[in-house]
């Protein structure tokens, strides 16, 4: 059974998720303007103004990087540390290194995307980072490593709740898979060049090993943890399945590994390997959904709360489009459906899914949950909260259906022949059709970006006024005091 | 080395092997889980933890006073 011992709130380290939280929110918006403005200039390529540090190749990285590590690995720093504490019931084990995992993350993440701009990547997918500044974020991940791990030994709890293994695992492998895929010679030591160990074939496959398991384990599994605490928490009352989200956590750990490959269809990769990564994949929408059901589920009997209590509106729209990317995934990874889909505007459309729906929604709602408790207030506004909810997801129904109909439409014209065996459309025509969808996807993100800055001005107006109230406290203890020593 | 150990050990058969030994842990992981009354009644009794800390303001309506 839990333990009924409770730390007091003070003892806590808030001050660290504090900072976190805040600079997620700061990244957030960075890395959401640079999508949307990306957006733009592929809808209207002028916006690039010959100008090479805002061309889409510049900054796409900056947007991915920023969305990801920025907003999303952040805010992964902030509630762990939350989480890690408020179910083991005990403070962090070390608020110096604590503070390095702050200043390491925020520093890579701020060199890496000055780095893009100015034109130094190293060309891998979401692993762009130059040499020095992976070596960086290796010593930061072993530090939050130290911490999380040390944290957990301390606990009042006999358990390690659900939670925390789910961030074990993003801590473990994200470890494992940064390491292995920045595997690299350095041209000279003061050059931010490098050869990959890896070349031809082993390094496409090295890079999507990485890349998915990336999406497995920072932008799924860490996610999940949030979830496992945060709509409990947020419904007032526990998940619906412990048991099940035992088998949740082990059936995606078992699995996720071996799917990497299904990104190399139809490619120089053994026909075998895709193949085995495609019928992992299709194997994963059990536990995904398992997981989803568990969360959704959590709300049986209170549905209601979904009429009157707009976090929860954000908690379960992301468990929503979850499930529907987690359906999406495994089909597309069929080779069938991979061969129209793949290099087709279909794959952001489904990863947009994922990040916008699953992963951003989760973070708002969990964000709304944790920020009033760290600065021992209430939100500033219901109302905006409310707002954002719908701008938020206005958008990614905006974004997603523009991608289907864009990369289906480019994939069917693409693949398509006249009676003669000759290619029934240009590459231009493809390119014509997609505007109107690529326009479409631009106010998609628009809608989203303006709902991410309102929930800034609400998180601001909260800590303000969290302020005001502090010092009135204080004012209203020194009168009393004053009037005590008179 | 005996020649079974032999062919466990070749690089061709690793992943077989992994993969066998993955799903029969899963396997266990399953019958662990989901079999024993009091065991049940254990780990579901875990769910509990993120509600041990509950402060005065969580047991609150708080969100939000301007709505």
């Amino acid at each position: 059974m839990a333990h009924e011992a409770v730390a007091a709130d003070s003892q806590y380290n808030y001050d660290i998720i504090k900072r976190f939280a805040v600079m997620a929110l700061v990244w957030g918006i960075l890395g959401m303007f640079a999508g949307t403005y990306i957006a733009a200039e592929l809808a209207f390529p002028f916006l690039n103004f010959d100008t090479p540090a805002i061309t889409f190749g510049r900054l796409r990285p900056v947007h991915t990087t920023l969305v990801i590590f920025g907003f999303g690995g952040s805010a992964l720093f902030a509630t762990s540390y939350y989480v890690v504490q408020r179910t083991c019931q005990t403070p962090l084990s070390s608020n110096m290194l604590a503070g390095f995992t702050f200043w390491g993350w925020q520093a890579s993440v701020l060199l890496g995307v000055l780095g893009y701009v100015n034109g130094y990547t190293q060309g891998r997918e979401y692993a762009e980072f130059v040499w020095p500044i992976d070596l960086l974020i290796t010593v930061t991940w072993v530090a939050y490593f130290y911490v999380y791990v040390t944290t957990l030994m301390r606990r009042s709890q006999p358990h390690i709740y659900v939670a925390n293994w789910f961030y074990m695992s993003f801590i473990l492998a994200t470890a494992i898979l940064h390491i292995v895929n920045n595997l690299a010679v350095p041209v000279s030591m003061f050059s931010l060049q490098s050869y990959s160990a890896f070349s031809g074939v082993q390094d496409a496959m090295t890079q999507w090993w990485y890349g998915h398991n990336a999406v497995g384990f920072f932008l799924t599994a860490a996610f999940l943890g949030m979830m496992y605490y945060f709509v409990p928490k947020q419904a007032g009352r526990p998940v619906y399945s412990y048991r099940l989200s035992i088998v949740h956590f082990w059936a995606l750990a078992f699995l996720y590994m071996w799917v990497g490959a299904h990104h190399l269809h139809w490619t120089a990769l053994p026909d075998w390997t895709s193949s085995l990564a495609a019928t992992f994949s299709i194997l994963l929408l059990m536990p995904s959904w398992g997981g989803m059901i568990n969360g959704i589920m959590t709300l049986s009997g209170a549905w209601d709360k979904l009429r009157t209590d707009p976090i929860m509106l954000f908690l379960i729209t992301s468990l929503a489009f979850y499930g529907m990317s987690t359906f999406e995934g495994p089909m597309m990874s069929l080779k069938s459906v991979n061969a129209l889909s793949h290099y087709t505007d279909w794959t952001i459309g489904h990863v947009h899914s994922g990040t916008l729906g699953w992963v951003a929604m989760i973070s708002f709602g969990s964000f709304y949950h944790m920020i009033p408790r760290l600065w021992d207030t209430r939100l500033w506004s219901k109302k905006l909260v409310y707002t954002h909810f719908w701008l938020a997801t206005i958008g990614i129904v905006l974004y997603i259906t523009a991608m289907w109909i864009s990369g289906i439409g480019q994939g069917l014209m693409l693949r398509a022949f006249d009676d003669y065996g000759n290619l029934a459309y240009t590459f231009i025509e493809s390119v014509s059709f997609m505007h109107v969808p690529l326009v479409t996807r631009m106010l998609g993100g628009i809608f989203f970006v303006a709902g991410i800055l309102i929930m800034a001005f609400n998180v601001f107006m909260t800590i303000r006024t969290a302020k005001r109230e502090q010092v009135e406290i204080e004012a209203k203890i020194a009168a009393k005091m004053a009037k005590v020593g008179a | 080395m005996p020649a079974w150990l032999q062919w466990m050990t070749s690089m061709e058969y690793s992943k077989p092997i992994a993969l066998l030994i993955f799903f029969f842990t899963f396997i266990g992981i399953l019958v662990y889980v989901f079999t024993g009354k009091k065991r049940k009644q254990r780990l579901e009794s875990y769910k509990y933890i993120p509600f041990a800390d509950d402060d005065v303001s969580d047991t609150e309506d708080e969100q939000g006073k301007s709505s």
